[in-house]
C-alpha cells in the first residue's frame, strides 16, 4: 500500500490549538501565482504607458516588455496547475465556471488577456513579419526556408505595408494597449480579490487587498523589465566591446541609451512603491486601531512569529532599502541593478507574507502553524510544493523570452541606434 | 455575389458572437445537482449537539471515519471532540489529539500537566459540518463541484473537484481538508447516503449519551426542531454571516 499522504502535512507544524483539519494547504506555488501575475501585469502596464499615454522616453523598453508580458503569461497559468491537487481536471473551470467564485473568472479574464497581448504583438511586429518573408525569399537551405515559412504564416496574409496600413497598426497597437490596462489590472486585481474576499481569513480579508496587490505587481512588473533590459544591455555591451575593442563610440552609445532609460523607468517605479507601501501601512494600522476580535492573534503573527519576514525583509530590506538607493544622486547602473533585486524580492515576501502569514494562525485564533519549505523533494507533492517547483515556474518565463524573441526581436532598437 | 475578406471575417465574428449568446444563458448542471434540485422541499437536515453530555469517548469520531473511509491513521477528520480545560489563572487549555478519535484518557495537554486543582472547569466539545444555510465553501468553489442540496446539505462531487483548496480557506470552521486517497476536497455531510434512506448519522448512531443528534429543522414535531425551538441553544461564529445549522446546547464563551 501507498504510504499515507496528508496534503499539508509534510510541510505544516502545529503549535498550541489548531483545528485537526488545518493544514498549510495554499503553500509556494499560491505565492509563485500572485507574484507571476503580478509581474505579468506590471510589464504590459509599462509597455502600455509608452502605447497609450505617448511616454516617449519609454519608447526603448516597452516594446521588450511587450514581449516580455507574453513569456510571463503562461507561467501565471503554471503555478495552479502545480497546485492544483487534481491538475488534469483543472480545464473544468472552462467548462462548469461557477460565477461566484473569485478563482472561476480565471479562465476567461486569462484567455481575453493573452488574446490582447498576441494582437498587440502581432500589430507591433506585422510590418516585421512581411520585412522578413519578402527578406528571405529565395535564400538557400532548408532552415532558412522553415523561418521564411513561419514569419509568411505569421504575416496571417496581411501584405500590406503602406504608409496607411502601418498607420492602422499603430492606432490598434494603441486601442489594445489601452483595453489590455484595465484587463491587465482586473487579471491582477482579481487576484488580490480572490485572498481579500476569503471571510474566514482574518489576515486576508480587506478591501484594499485587489488595491494593494495592483500596485505591487506593477511594481514587480517595472523591476523586472528593467532589470532583465539592463543584463540584455550589459551583455550587448560586452559583445560589442569583443567585436570591435573596448575603446569604441558604439560602446558609449548602447549605455547612454541605458542610463537614460532606467533614470526614466525608475522614477515610474518610485512612484508606484509609494502607493504599494502606503496602502500597506493603511491596512495595518487600520486593524491595529479597529482591534477587532482577530486582532490578538495577528498581532502575535505579525509582531512577533513573522515579525522579521515583514518589518526586516519585506518592509526594511525589499521597500525602503531600495528606495533610498533610487532616491540618492547620481544613480548608477550598478546601485539600479542592487535596489531592483531587492525590490523584487520585497514583492515577493510580501506575496509570502500574505498566503503564509495568513495560514500562520489556526481558524481557533488559539493556536499557530508554521511552514517550511520542502528544499529536496522525495515525493510529487514536495516537488510540485517546493523550492524546485517554484524555481521551476521562475525559470519558465526566461526560457520563453529566449524563445520568443529568436522570432519577434523585442530589442533590435538598440543594434540599430548603436550602429 | 462578392465577399471580401473583410466581409467574411466580420460575419463569422458576428456569427460567433450571436451563437455564443443563447449559448451562454444555459448553465451546465452536474448529474448530482440535477439529482439535488429535486429533493423533497419539506425538509431540512439540522444537527443538535449537547455538550454536557458529552464526555469525549471518542466513539462518534471512530464510527465516522469507520463509515466515511476516512483513513484511520490519518489526523484529519469529518467530525472531532474538542477538550477545553479552564484553569484559575483565566488560561484556556485546548486539545484534540488524533481528532479525539482514541478518546481523551491522558490528563495531559499538549504534554504539559495541568494541576487538578487549579482546574475551574473542563469539558468536550464535538464539532462537525455546519452545513451553513450560507456557505462560504460553496460559493468560493470555482467549478460548482460543491453545492447545496435542497434538504441543506452541502456535498461534495469527487468527480469534478479540481482540488484547488479554496474552499478549505473559505470554511471558517475547518471542517474541510483534502482526502487523503481521494485527493479532492472531503468534508462532514450529515452521513448524506444513510440520512436520505432513513437511517441516522453514523456518529449520532454511535454517540452512547445521546449528545449528537440529527432532524429535520421544517418539521415542528421533530424532537431535535422541539429543542431548537423550546431551548436556549447557540451556534459557532455566527458573525461570519454563514448562517451554521448545528445548533449546541451548553456552549461556553471559550469555545473556539
Amino acid at each position: 500500500m501507498d504510504p499515507l499522504i496528508i496534503h499539508g502535512m509534510e510541510w505544516t507544524t502545529k503549535e498550541l490549538f489548531v483545528y485537526p483539519n488545518e493544514f498549510i494547504y495554499w503553500s509556494i506555488q499560491i505565492v509563485m501565482y500572485p507574484y507571476m501575475t503580478g509581474l505579468v501585469a506590471g510589464a504590459f502596464v509599462l509597455s502600455s504607458l509608452y502605447h497609450v499615454f505617448g511616454q516617449k522616453d519609454l519608447k526603448d523598453i516597452a516594446r521588450f516588455s511587450l514581449v516580455f508580458s507574453l513569456a510571463l503569461l503562461p507561467t501565471a497559468l503554471m503555478p495552479l496547475l502545480f497546485h492544483l491537487q487534481q491538475p488534469l481536471r483543472g480545464i473544468n473551470v472552462m467548462m462548469t465556471p461557477h460565477f461566484t467564485s473569485a478563482i472561476s473568472a480565471f479562465g476567461i479574464v486569462f484567455l481575453t488577456y493573452g488574446a490582447i497581448v498576441l494582437s498587440e504583438i502581432w500589430f507591433v511586429y506585422r510590418q516585421y513579419f512581411v520585412e522578413q518573408t519578402v527578406a528571405l525569399q529565395g535564400q538557400p537551405g532548408t532552415g532558412v526556408a522553415a523561418k521564411r515559412r513561419l514569419y509568411h504564416i505569421l504575416t496571417l496574409g496581411a501584405y500590406d505595408t503602406s504608409a496607411a496600413a502601418v498607420a492602422q497598426d499603430k492606432k490598434a497597437v494603441k486601442i489594445l494597449a489601452g483595453v489590455g490596462i484595465p484587463v491587465a489590472c482586473f487579471l491582477h486585481g482579481y487576484a488580490g480579490f480572490i485572498f481579500g474576499s476569503v471571510k474566514a481569513n482574518a489576515l486576508w480579508m480587506s478591501p484594499l487587498m485587489p488595491v494593494i496587490f495592483i500596485m505591487s505587481a506593477v511594481v514587480s512588473g517595472i523591476a523586472l523589465c528593467m532589470l532583465t533590459f539592463i543584463a540584455i544591455m550589459e551583455w550587448k555591451k560586452f559583445r560589442t566591446a569583443l567585436a570591435k575593442g573596448s575603446g569604441d563610440g558604439s560602446l558609449h552609445v548602447i549605455g547612454g541609451v541605458e542610463m537614460d532609460v532606467i533614470g526614466k523607468a525608475s522614477r515610474y517605479l518610485i512612484g508606484f512603491l509609494v502607493a504599494a507601501i502606503s496602502l500597506e501601512l493603511l491596512d495595518l494600522i487600520f486593524r491595529g486601531y479597529t482591534a477587532m476580535k482577530s486582532w490578538d492573534i495577528l498581532r502575535s503573527v505579525l509582531y512577533h512569529k513573522d515579525f522579521v519576514n515583514i518589518f526586516v525583509l519585506q518592509y526594511g530590506i525589499g521597500n525602503l532599502l531600495p528606495f533610498i538607493l533610487l532616491l540618492l544622486p547620481r544613480l548608477t547602473i550598478r546601485r539600479t541593478v542592487v535596489a531592483l533585486i531587492f525590490i523584487l524580492y520585497g514583492v515577493f515576501m510580501m506575496r509570502w507574507n500574505v498566503v503564509i502569514g495568513g495560514q500562520a494562525f489556526s481558524l481557533s485564533f488559539a493556536g499557530f502553524m508554521h511552514y517550511h519549505l520542502p528544499i529536496l523533494p522525495h515525493n510529487m507533492d514536495t516537488y510540485k510544493e517546493g523550492l524546485l517547483g517554484a524555481l521551476t515556474v521562475a525559470t519558465t518565463p526566461f526560457i520563453l523570452f529566449w524563445l520568443i524573441n529568436k522570432i519577434v526581436p523585442s530589442l533590435k532598437f538598440s543594434k540599430e541606434e548603436a550602429q | 455575389m462578392k465577399c471580401s475578406r473583410r466581409d467574411l471575417l466580420t460575419t463569422v465574428c458576428k456569427a460567433a458572437v450571436a451563437a455564443a449568446l443563447p449559448v451562454a444563458a444555459f448553465r451546465f448542471l452536474s448529474p448530482a445537482e440535477v439529482r439535488a434540485a429535486v429533493a423533497d422541499p419539506a425538509l431540512r437536515w439540522g444537527f443538535l449537539v449537547d455538550t454536557e453530555k458529552c464526555v469525549g469517548c471518542g466513539f462518534c469520531v471512530k464510527a465516522c471515519k469507520l463509515e466515511n473511509e476516512i483513513p484511520y491513521e490519518a489526523p484529519v477528520s469529518r467530525t472531532w471532540v474538542e477538550r477545553y480545560i479552564v484553569t484559575r489563572d483565566g488560561q484556556t487549555h485546548i486539545d484534540s489529539p488524533m481528532a479525539g478519535q482514541n478518546g481523551f484518557t491522558d490528563p495531559k495537554v499538549r504534554d504539559e500537566v495541568i494541576d487538578p486543582s487549579e482546574i475551574t472547569k473542563a469539558f468536550f466539545v464535538p464539532k462537525l459540518c455546519n452545513q451553513c444555510d450560507n456557505p462560504a465553501c460553496v460559493q468560493v468553489c470555482p467549478v460548482g463541484a460543491t453545492y447545496q442540496t435542497k434538504d441543506g446539505v452541502v456535498l461534495v462531487d469527487r468527480d469534478w473537484c479540481i482540488g484547488c483548496g479554496y474552499c478549505i480557506m473559505a470554511c471558517p470552521y475547518g471542517v474541510r481538508f483534502f482526502h487523503p486517497v481521494h485527493k479532492v476536497a472531503e468534508k462532514c455531510n450529515f452521513c448524506y447516503h444513510r440520512i436520505s434512506k432513513g437511517l441516522k448519522s453514523a456518529c449520532v448512531e454511535a454517540c452512547p449519551f445521546g449528545a449528537r443528534q440529527i432532524g429535520n429543522l421544517k418539521d415542528p414535531e421533530d424532537p431535535v426542531t422541539r429543542i431548537i425551538m423550546t431551548q436556549r441553544v447557540a451556534v459557532l461564529k455566527d458573525e461570519y454571516g454563514t448562517k451554521p445549522q448545528v445548533f449546541y446546547i451548553g456552549l461556553d464563551r471559550n469555545v473556539r
